[in-house]
């Protein structure tokens, strides 16, 4: 496929996105959805305004810890499970079952034990982005090429020498796959814990924005988030279809 | 394989009894968390003594079975549209694969004003929620048609109804079977997230209720509830899964 076809074909799709919007505005009117063009009015008004982008920052910095925690805890328990069979039998339905609960629901928990602020939207995009990067993790671990496993035993490789230059590159492709997802449910679980208990962030503007039945301000903020989610996840498909290209 | 059991078995209790003497130590304080075995208790409670327990739970289970339903066919069936017109597929491919990083719930105020604050906009967030995940394991389970398995329906001269009864359905029942364990995780979260958030009835709300009375007793009862039912339709579909996938391969 040309690069010309896929930026048609890119436009096209925009193109019936605008439709599907437009006439959703036509059924529903102006209670329920803005129309595109004041959207995006409102979308250069907020992104000018000085306030919007400490709100920004807010949830940037609680993204920020909880991705770091989301990656370096997947990333350790993966490579324990996935590189020992035994411990990735016991271990791997255990984390699928937490990875299915709604942890919506254990947001009150969160809240109880880590109080309102940011520990508490950490805690919790956290929670969120474990378990996916970890489950894709072992997932990478576990199709790793035995002759490798074995080339790495024969050389006396210590057991950090074998991560680091058997398994790490082996798995490299499925494990950028689980920090893309990784990262979109911590930011998914980041956003959910400023909606219902934060006083900073995105989600706080939003929540506040559906309170006050704001129509156009909620659907600014939606498509900003969309825009922001859809393109990192681009980025990082990129990255994704390069590595596993090698 | 038994001996895995037991293991997961024991690690399972090890954390409910390491939490139990946690709080029974007051290591944990009782405004923070209840002991399991009086979570366990106080969900026995609810369920005898209160009045809103079972229509409430009745609402939910509904919900979640329509969103199931909508979301395991429609995705079965955009699934097979979308794999049949390439350029279909190409186009929506951007969508299907950035579907789940983005927010979606942050959606559900507006099917409030759409279609109501009722079950309806609870069963479209749910249905939402699931589809995308049928959808793309439904495209994924037909790329993964054997070639050989279409000669034979060529050869032995079969129309396509057969084929795809004969052939095509049990040799994609693995793949479509990890789509609707997934459907049907994401349309009870979907459910659950909605409730909470917003709704009339059902159990989610309940648990939004009786966490802004500081009700702790009847919330993990209600928590408890839904981790162990996600849980428990988690294990039994990917029991199902597993015995489907390891049918196909081994023949």
């Amino acid at each position: 496929m040309s690069a010309r076809t896929r930026i048609l074909d890119y436009c096209l799709l925009a193109a019936a996105l605008l439709v599907v919007w437009m006439l959703l505005f036509e059924w529903a009117g102006p209670d329920a959805l803005s129309p595109p063009i004041p959207t995006f009015r409102r979308i250069g008004e907020l992104l000018a305004r000085g306030n919007f982008w400490g709100h920004v920052e807010a949830t940037a910095v609680a993204f920020g810890y909880a991705s770091l925690i989301a990656l370096v805890g997947g990333l350790a328990i993966g490579f324990a499970l996935g590189a020992n069979r035994f411990a990735g039998q016991v271990g791997e339905p255990i984390l699928t079952s937490l990875y299915a609960i709604p942890k919506i629901t254990l947001y009150p928990v969160i809240l109880l034990i880590f109080g309102l602020g940011i520990s508490a939207k950490v805690a919790f995009g956290a929670l969120h982005g474990l378990f996916p990067v970890a489950l894709f993790t072992i997932g990478a671990i576990k199709n790793t090429s035995p002759a490798l496993i074995k080339t790495a035993r024969i050389l006396k490789l210590s057991a950090f020498e074998t991560i680091r230059s058997v398994y790490f590159p082996a798995a490299m492709p499925e494990i950028v796959t689980g920090l893309r997802i990784g990262f979109s449910s911590t930011l998914l679980g980041t956003l959910i814990g400023e909606l219902f208990a934060s006083d900073r962030g995105i989600g706080f503007i939003l929540i506040r924005a559906m309170e006050a039945h704001k129509v156009e301000d909620i659907m600014a903020l939606t498509l900003l988030l969309f825009a922001f989610a859809a393109g990192a996840n681009a980025l990082l498909l990129a990255v994704e279809h390069r590595a596993h290209r090698r | 394989m038994s001996r895995v059991r037991l293991w997961q078995i024991s690690i399972i209790a090890g954390s409910v009894i390491a939490l139990e003497l946690l709080c029974r130590l007051a290591i944990i304080d009782r405004l923070t968390m209840l002991p399991p075995s009086q979570m366990v208790a106080a969900l026995f409670d609810v369920a005898i003594g209160s009045s809103w327990f079972w229509p409430d739970v009745r609402y939910t289970l509904f919900n979640i079975v329509a969103a199931v339903a909508i979301s395991v066919i429609g995705g079965f069936l955009i699934g097979v549209i979308v794999h049949a017109f390439p350029r279909l597929r190409r186009l929506t491919d951007p969508i299907f694969t950035s579907y789940y990083s983005v927010p979606t719930f942050i959606l559900y105020p507006l099917l409030i004003v759409f279609f109501g604050i009722g079950p309806l906009s609870l069963i479209v967030m749910g249905a939402l929620f699931g589809i995308v995940a049928m959808i793309v394991a439904t495209i994924g389970a037909i790329d993964r048609i054997p070639r050989v398995l279409l000669k034979v329906a060529r050869v032995s001269k079969l129309d396509p109804v057969r084929t795809a009864l004969l052939l095509k359905l049990p040799a994609t029942a693995p793949h479509l079977m990890t789509g609707l364990r997934l459907a049907v995780t994401y349309s009870i979260i979907g459910i659950i997230a909605g409730e909470f958030i917003l709704a009339t009835a059902g159990i989610g709300r309940r648990v939004a209720l009786s966490y802004n009375d500081f009700d702790n007793r009847t919330m993990y009862a209600l928590l408890i509830l839904i981790l162990a039912f996600a849980a428990g339709v988690n294990a039994l579909l990917s029991t199902l899964e597993q015995g489907l996938h390891r049918r196909w391969y081994r023949s």
